[in-house]
Order: C-alpha cells, then sequence, then structure tokens
C-alpha cells in the first residue's frame, strides 16, 4: 500500500483496476491549508490521461507488472501468439494491446512482454528490426525530379518511406521506436 | 556522479541571496526596526490544523517564530522583525521544504494595510539588490514591480477564477483544491497581487473585518503565481483566540494528527498586546523569484536530500 508521501514521477499504482503510472507530480499547500498533492496519470492498458488530486491520508494499491522475455510465434484471426522463454507457455495477446509492435513483428522476433494481473497489456519490440520490403517502386537511374523518398511496404505489411535506391527483396533496418527506415543490410 | 553540484550556478545563487537577505536587514533597520532573535525550540506550538510540527525531545522546532514576536509586542516592543529557520513536516515540493527560512515582522498600532505598503517596499529593495529595479522575469513573463499592486478580494478571485463562489467552495470542501489549481496560478502576473478578505474560518489568528465578520483581516502576496506571503490584522482577544485553538485542535484531533496543549503563556500575554499587524514572509521563495528559479531547490545551500 502507497501513500500520498510515496507519490513521485513514475510509480506505478492501480485505480479502479487499471494500472497507471503518475507523469506528473506536484505537492501544493496554500497559505494555512491542506497539503494537497496534484497529479496527473497515464492509464497503462488505454493510454488515457487522468487528473488527480489527493489529500493527505489517501492510500493507493500498488499496480504490480512484470515484463516477461517471449518470442513471437504466429497470428491467429486478430490475435498474435506468443512463447514465454522461460516457460515454454504459450498465450495470445489481442492486436489493441499490441499496439504499433504489430507493424514489426516477424517470427522468431524476441520482444518484451508487459503483464498486469497475468494479462498481457503491452509489447516493446527491439529498437532496431530488419524486415525485407515486399513492394515498392522501381528506381529509375538519374532521375533527378523524383523526391528524395518513396513509399515501401515490408513483409509485416507495414509502409514506410525508404530512400528512393531501396528495392523489392532488400532488407532494411528499421528504429521501431519512430517506425522510421534507418539503413539498408547489405548482403 | 557529483550529486552537491546539481546546480553549475549554485555560487551564483548564494551570492545573490546574500544580497537579497542583506537587503532586507537593512530595509527594516532603515523603517525603524529592532531585529529580534528568539528561540526555534519551544514547549508547544500554535494549534493549527495544517500545519505538523517536529518534536525535539519533549519539545517541537517551531513552525514559525510567531508566539514568541508577539510575546515580545505585548511586553512593549512596537516594530519587531526576525529571519530564522522554521520546521514543517512532511512539506516537500519544488515550492517547499521541511526545513526554510522566514522573514516575520510585526507592528504595534498598524493594520494589514500597513503590511501591504512595507512588502511594496521590501520587494522592491531586495529586487534592486540583484539589479532588478521595476520587474522581474519569472516562469517565462515579466512582473512589473512599480506602481501600486493589485488588492483583490478571496470573494472576487473565486468569482473571476474559480468553478463556483467562495462559499460554495468552503460547503463543499473544495476551497483549498480551487484555490491551488484554478485561483492562484492566475495571481499577480501584470504587477503583485494582494489576496485579501480571507473567509473568517481561514484566518484562526487574524482579526475580523469591521462590518463583515464573515471575512478576516487576512492577506496573502503573490507575484507571478508564486505566495510569498500571509499577514494578519492580529486577534488579541485572548478569550476569542483560545476558542478558535480549541476549533484547530478539534480538527486535528478528528485527524488523528499530534494535539499538544494550547499555548497558555502566549494567552495569557496576548491581553497585553496592542493592535498590531504581523506577516510571514519566505525568504527562500523571495530568493527564487529573484533568480528566476523554478525550484526552491536552487535557492538554497542543501536540500535535506543532499545531506
Amino acid at each position: 500500500m502507497y501513500t500520498v508521501a510515496d507519490l513521485r514521477k513514475g510509480l506505478k499504482i492501480t485505480i479502479d483496476g487499471d494500472p497507471y503510472i503518475v507523469t506528473f507530480f506536484e505537492f501544493s499547500k496554500p497559505g494555512k491549508g491542506q497539503a494537497l498533492y496534484r497529479t496527473k496519470m497515464r492509464n497503462m492498458i488505454n493510454g488515457t490521461s487522468l487528473d488527480r488530486t489527493y489529500r493527505s491520508g489517501e492510500t493507493f494499491e500498488p499496480a504490480h507488472l512484470e515484463e516477461r522475455t517471449m518470442q513471437y510465434l504466429y497470428k491467429e484471426d486478430t490475435n498474435y501468439c506468443f512463447m514465454d522463454n522461460q516457460s515454454y507457455e504459450q498465450i495470445s495477446i489481442s492486436e489493441d494491446a499490441i499496439g504499433d509492435a504489430k507493424n514489426f513483428l516477424i517470427d522468431n522476433l524476441e520482444v518484451d512482454v508487459l503483464m498486469f494481473q497475468e494479462k498481457p497489456i503491452g509489447v516493446t519490440t527491439p529498437n532496431f528490426v530488419n524486415l525485407r520490403v515486399v513492394k515498392t517502386d522501381p528506381w529509375i537511374k538519374g532521375d533527378t525530379t523524383g523526391s528524395d523518398s518513396k513509399p515501401a511496404t515490408v513483409e509485416t505489411g507495414y509502409v514506410l518511406r525508404v530512400p528512393p535506391f531501396i528495392e523489392e527483396g532488400e532488407l532494411i533496418t528499421i528504429d521501431t521506436r519512430t517506425g522510421e527506415y534507418s539503413t539498408r543490410v547489405k548482403g | 556522479m557529483n550529486g552537491i553540484r546539481r546546480f553549475p550556478n549554485r555560487h551564483n545563487s548564494l551570492r545573490a541571496r546574500a544580497k537579497i537577505v542583506n537587503a532586507v536587514r537593512s530595509f527594516f533597520e532603515k523603517n525603524g526596526f529592532l531585529e529580534v532573535d528568539t528561540p526555534q525550540r519551544i514547549p508547544v506550538p500554535i494549534p493549527e490544523s495544517h500545519i505538523d510540527v517536529m518534536p525535539s525531545g519533549s519539545w517541537v522546532l517551531h513552525p514559525s517564530p510567531e508566539i514568541c514576536m508577539k510575546r515580545l509586542l505585548a511586553d512593549g516592543l512596537e516594530r519587531i522583525f526576525q529571519i530564522c529557520h522554521c520546521w514543517r513536516d512532511g512539506e516537500r515540493g519544488s515550492l517547499h521544504l521541511p526545513e526554510f527560512s522566514m522573514l516575520e515582522w510585526y507592528r504595534a498600532h498598524a493594520d494589514y494595510f500597513a503590511l501591504m505598503d512595507d512588502c511594496e517596499g521590501l520587494v522592491r529593495a531586495a529586487a534592486a539588490a540583484v539589479g532588478k529595479k521595476y520587474e522581474v522575469g519569472w516562469n517565462g513573463r515579466v512582473v512589473g514591480l512599480d506602481g501600486p499592486w493589485e488588492r483583490l478580494t478571496v470573494r472576487d478571485a473565486f468569482s473571476r477564477f474559480g468553478e463556483m463562489t467562495a462559499e460554495e467552495a468552503l460547503e463543499q470542501n473544495l476551497f483549498d483544491e480551487i484555490m491551488v489549481c484554478s485561483i492562484e496560478p492566475m495571481l499577480g502576473w501584470e504587477r503583485p497581487t494582494f489576496l485579501l478578505e480571507y473567509p473568517a474560518q481561514r484566518g484562526s489568528l487574524a482579526r475580523l473585518k469591521a462590518g463583515d465578520p464573515c471575512v478576516a483581516e487576512r492577506f496573502e502576496l503573490y507575484i507571478g503565481g508564486l505566495e510569498l506571503a500571509n499577514a494578519y490584522s492580529e486577534l488579541i482577544d485572548p478569550e476569542e483566540q483560545r476558542y478558535r485553538f480549541i476549533q484547530e485542535q478539534g480538527f486535528r484531533r478528528n485527524s488523528s494528527k499530534p494535539v499538544y496543549p494550547l499555548p497558555e503563556k502566549f494567552l495569557q500575554e496576548l491581553s497585553g498586546m496592542p493592535p498590531s499587524a504581523g506577516i510571514a514572509f519566505g525568504i527562500d521563495r523571495l530568493v527564487m523569484l529573484l533568480l528566476g528559479a523554478s525550484s526552491i531547490d536552487e535557492a538554497v545551500a542543501f536540500t535535506p536530500e543532499e545531506l
């Protein structure tokens, strides 16, 4: 159990059954008035934010979160199937909980799965993944009128902008934090 | 890791602080005030609902020098000031330190309007000491210091910035929340603001306004949304004061907070105190303001976390 004295940025607490992370915290006390603890929090499941002001004496349930390393296996309808690297247990995660990570999931990719009360609520991919370009316009050498990037579709179906010299079938590195092209993988 | 040098310009901050404190001293000396130095460890504090003291043996560290300074007024001194450390348990934030520096001054035969004039002169003198004559930069904006400062009643502040009237806020027990979240951030931006005439129950040591006993003769000074000082026309009726102290004790008892015996010597001597006005002014916050610092940590030599 946390008290208001434990409140700080980054603290994870449970409110109405959902895990929240404190993103802003300020101790306030109007002259001769009571101490107030102002917070902004983000719901770790759906990302919505919440402003709450607490008074002395209020308490909070910690949000027990756990990160597990898992391997991506396959997609089934709108669910993604993973295997826990330690227990070999297989779990299925909905597209909503996967978020943008779905753009970078290739077979056998190792990811960190954030668990709250035995439920997966988020997936973190490695910062860089290599994906193969399956569709992009050919590069017309000598074309100086074109722009300096073009759209390309990678094997997961994700579409991003790549430099004009990238050809279909090539392997590229993508920064999963921004979703942007990083470099071409030679060889 | 080099925790000590958290702020690269700490030497400059401490030099500015020394200049400001010197300017404060000379301001009061020029105006005929006597500097006093009262004990910081006292047997019992003034009973206040929302101020928690720190024990020191079987006594406490004073949360304000108020009791002793008023006893000096009762003893016949008429203009006194003090700069001292005060302690308040559990107060820590970007504007709060559990041990902080307080400036208090008292004027016999005066009311709180005289203290407003003192504040204007004092802040201008302190600002001039660090080369800021007419304005201070704060939170990306500039607040002018010259000309008369704004005087805004709590009632008007609630109708201007609050989501409800001050009376409704008190009834719904939301007075502090609205004050902190909606009103305080709006005060003292064009020029400093004196927020005055607090609801009577929000001024336990203040005299009620003649002709309008719903409000107490209490003000707070705000500059750029920053609260700097709290002042009263002092309550000098010992019976009324005892009654209000008992109410504050009751609140503490109901909130399971420690309750101390009443400061009896103070209550005895209160009958000898002339009509007076007194004010508590945060020195660390004044330094913050004049440095343009966003945290009180930048105004002091060490924070408790660094000790």
